[in-house]
């Protein structure tokens, strides 16, 4: 018998239509994108040409999809077996949030229809910082897929594939953690080559690497745990609270280390006066901290730990944490000079949302009719 | 190896890799031996946009109206349509030109063609191609993707993306040495610089160029100096002028590695709007982080083989646990 099994739960429901009409929408402006061009739908400027769409769809939603690779190195690399039940919704939702990136990448586009480019070898320059990134994220994103294969080879009762499959998907696992960490961290060398036109608070040269990684990371616990404590909320569900107390351990270390290497470099570049310039930059650091520090002192203490409603604030604490420090990085504090600034249109956020709604439609429904979560101790699936 | 080994060895290197200080940064790039450059005197400038006209009509692009007035160029900022633009910075009350204290001075904006170009660093398709002989620095429009990279990475925000063409492509001076118009390659000046009657806008190599703007720093502000037009290496004319009070610093001559168009003035930079910008080029710190990573992962390939083992003996200890 699989540990795992399907949700089943009627698909239609209120808010899976509310969502449905989110979609609808950000449908129209993104047939209004690609006829008329993506001035017609964004406030993108010669100063500002990375909006919402490049920072939360790509930037951040990546980030936001690293439960599935967080988990693999837990599960796989550190060998924490216990792990293994949180895997496969994660895995779901690290497809979906790639996928969206993937689909974001091609929306942004300018010459979109010229993509494959980037994957001609004489045309690739490997020097180029983005080129790491699109390339990692497009064979993260196939190796996703094969990752979460045997869900569906499970549903359709496909044993003999289902065994071929076993026998290499190691090899696909270690792809999926060698991946993630290779365009994460390159994620954050972007801001290098941005220069002097990201904010010093957020201008940490060699150290942009690791502070992407680390994020990535402490993103993908946060929304395993998320995930996790919501379904238990919201589908009354088993809350496997020992496991994410567990979770919660790891992260509030990894959080202490970001935010000593984030002090580290800000004092002994010094840059600490800035913190208290009064502007929107120092506004938005110490506002990005409290997020940051929120989830370690509230999950320090083990009791703490063994509370859903204490793991569930600090996750999504942690995620807005996480969010923002990118956001902040990217485009909040990003001054390119004199006569530029920039704000999403209407139109551009919706496109934006639209696409949301539709990973979170495809992921109730994949979990409503695909082994996906872990099988209920409570006892049979049949409430709600 | 057992596994406690190749961990602490590959988080070893990890940490290694990612530690500041262990990547070094490459060097910046050094100026192309026979580059061409243009020298942009401010004090010169008299704002008469005989550039801009010039540009647009090599260029072949329309000139920018204000409201429905299209008799003139009435161009602000670089845009798809304007490659060249001549931009009035003022301080205070800007009565006197050239005065730092209020003051106004005409500044010229267009592609600095990098010696250490951000924008040809981090375009992903080679869309962007810095020339190894002239250093001139060239658009692709076959293989663009329009991913707009290069805007974030020019330190001068240069390249300008058409937003409101849904096949729009990607806009920038290209020297005036595109395919098809190849001026300099057919040995002419560019535009800009054939058009200015004042010689604020000079043509020629980046080294006479340097050697040009070197001269004009040690001269003494009030004296008459000889200025050349056109290309310095052999003037179309020249003119006789006083020498006003020159900032003692040539833009360019370092900033970010160097640029093939050097900017003089007499008012301070930042207050032209100029970047704030050290002498590395930051592309040069990217893409030592960038190879360093991978050099220390070395590796992804070596990564891949440690991890695949370590990922399958822990899926088979699994498996034995299960069985048991
Ligand atoms: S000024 Fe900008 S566009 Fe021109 S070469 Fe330098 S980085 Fe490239
Ligand atoms: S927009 Fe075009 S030229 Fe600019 S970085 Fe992207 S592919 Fe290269
Ligand atoms: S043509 Fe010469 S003088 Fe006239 S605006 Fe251009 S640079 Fe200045």
């Amino acid at each position: 018998m699989s540990q795992y099994q399907p949700l089943q739960r009627r698909i239609l429901t209120l808010p899976f239509a509310f969502l449905g009409l989110l979609a609808l929408i950000g449908l129209y402006f993104l047939i209004e994108r690609f006829v008329n061009g993506m001035g017609a739908v964004t406030n993108l400027n010669g100063g500002f040409p990375w909006g919402i769409w490049v920072v939360y769809d790509i930037v951040v939603g990546t980030a936001l999809a690293c439960g599935g690779y967080a988990l693999a190195v837990t599960v796989y690399v550190f060998n924490k077996g216990q792990y293994h039940p949180l895997i496969r919704p994660a895995l779901l939702a690290s497809l979906l949030g790639y996928g969206l990136g993937g689909l974001g990448a091609i929306i942004d586009m300018g010459r979109w229809w010229q993509f494959y480019n980037l994957f001609l070898p004489w045309q690739m320059n490997f020097n180029s910082v983005m080129l790491e990134v699109g390339l990692c994220v497009s064979a993260y994103i196939l190796v996703l897929l094969i990752e979460f294969l045997p869900t569906v080879l499970q549903k359709y009762n496909a044993e003999t594939w289902l065994k071929r499959l076993n026998k290499v998907l190691f090899f696909v696992i270690a792809l999926g953690v060698l991946l993630p960490t290779m365009h994460q961290s390159s994620l954050g060398t972007m801001l290098i080559a941005m220069g002097w036109k990201v904010h010093p608070l957020w201008q940490t040269l060699h150290l942009q690497p690791l502070l992407a990684v680390l994020t990535a990371f402490t993103m993908g616990f946060a929304i395993v745990m998320f995930e996790a404590s919501l379904s238990a909320v919201g589908f009354r569900r088993d809350p496997e609270t020992q496991l994410l107390s567990g979770l919660g351990r790891i992260m509030v270390g990894l959080i202490a280390f970001y935010l000593l290497i984030r002090f580290g470099e800000i004092l002994l570049r010094g840059k600490f006066g800035l913190l208290f310039a009064a502007d929107l930059a120092s506004l938005m650091f110490l506002l990005e901290t409290a997020l940051f520090a929120y989830p370690v002192l509230v999950l320090r203490s083990a009791s703490a730990r063994n509370s859903p409603r204490a793991l569930l604030y600090g996750a999504v604490s942690l995620l807005l944490a996480g969010a923002l420090y990118r956001f902040n990085a990217f485009l909040i504090t990003l001054d390119p000079g004199p006569g530029y600034s920039y704000f999403p249109a209407l139109p551009e956020l919706m496109v934006t949302i639209g696409l949301v709604a539709i990973e979170i439609m495809v992921f109730l429904f994949v979990i409503k009719t695909f082994p996906v979560l872990p099988r209920d101790h409570k006892g049979p699936a049949s409430h709600g | 190896m057992n596994r406690r080994d190749f961990l602490r060895a590959s988080l070893g290197s990890a940490a290694a890799a990612l530690a500041p200080g262990a990547v070094s940064a490459r060097e910046n790039l050094s100026p192309a031996p026979q580059a061409v450059g243009m020298l942009f005197d401010s004090t010169l400038c008299v704002g008469c946009k005989a550039c801009v006209a010039k540009c647009k009509e090599v260029n072949q692009m329309p000139p920018t109206p204000l409201g429905d007035e299209v008799y003139a160029d009435f161009a602000q900022d670089l845009s798809p349509q304007t490659h060249n633009v001549i931009k009035v910075f003022r301080n205070g009350s800007p009565q006197t030109k050239d005065s730092p204290t209020d003051g106004f001075a005409f500044e010229k904006r267009s592609c600095m063609h990098c010696v250490d170009p951000g924008c040809v660093s981090v375009c992903p398709v080679t869309a962007l191609v810095k020339h190894p002989v002239t250093g001139i620095v060239n658009y692709d429009a076959d293989a663009c993707i329009g991913c707009r990279t290069c805007m974030t990475g020019c330190p001068y925000n240069v390249p300008q993306f058409d937003y409101d063409n849904p096949f729009g492509l990607l806009h920038k001076c290209e020297f005036c040495n595109q395919k098809g118009l190849e001026r300099i390659d057919q040995g002419l000046l560019t535009g800009c610089a054939e058009a200015c009657p004042t010689g604020a806008t000079l043509f020629g190599s980046r080294e006479a160029l340097l050697a040009e703007a070197k001269r004009r720093m040690a001269l003494t502000p009030g004296e008459i100096y000889n200025y050349p037009m056109g290309d310095v290496r052999a003037p179309a004319s020249h003119h006789e002028k006083a020498v006003p009070k020159y900032q003692q610093h040539i833009w360019g001559e370092r900033e970010a590695g160097g640029t093939n168009v050097l900017h003089l003035s007499a008012i301070p930079f930042d207050q032209l709007g100029m970047p704030p910008l050290g002498e590395r080029s930051y592309v040069s710190i990217s893409e030592g982080v960038q190879h360093g990573l991978y050099s220390y992962m070395a590796l992804p390939a070596v990564v891949l083989g440690g991890l695949t083992w370590l990922v399958k003996r822990n899926i088979d200890e699994d498996q034995e646990g299960d069985e048991q």
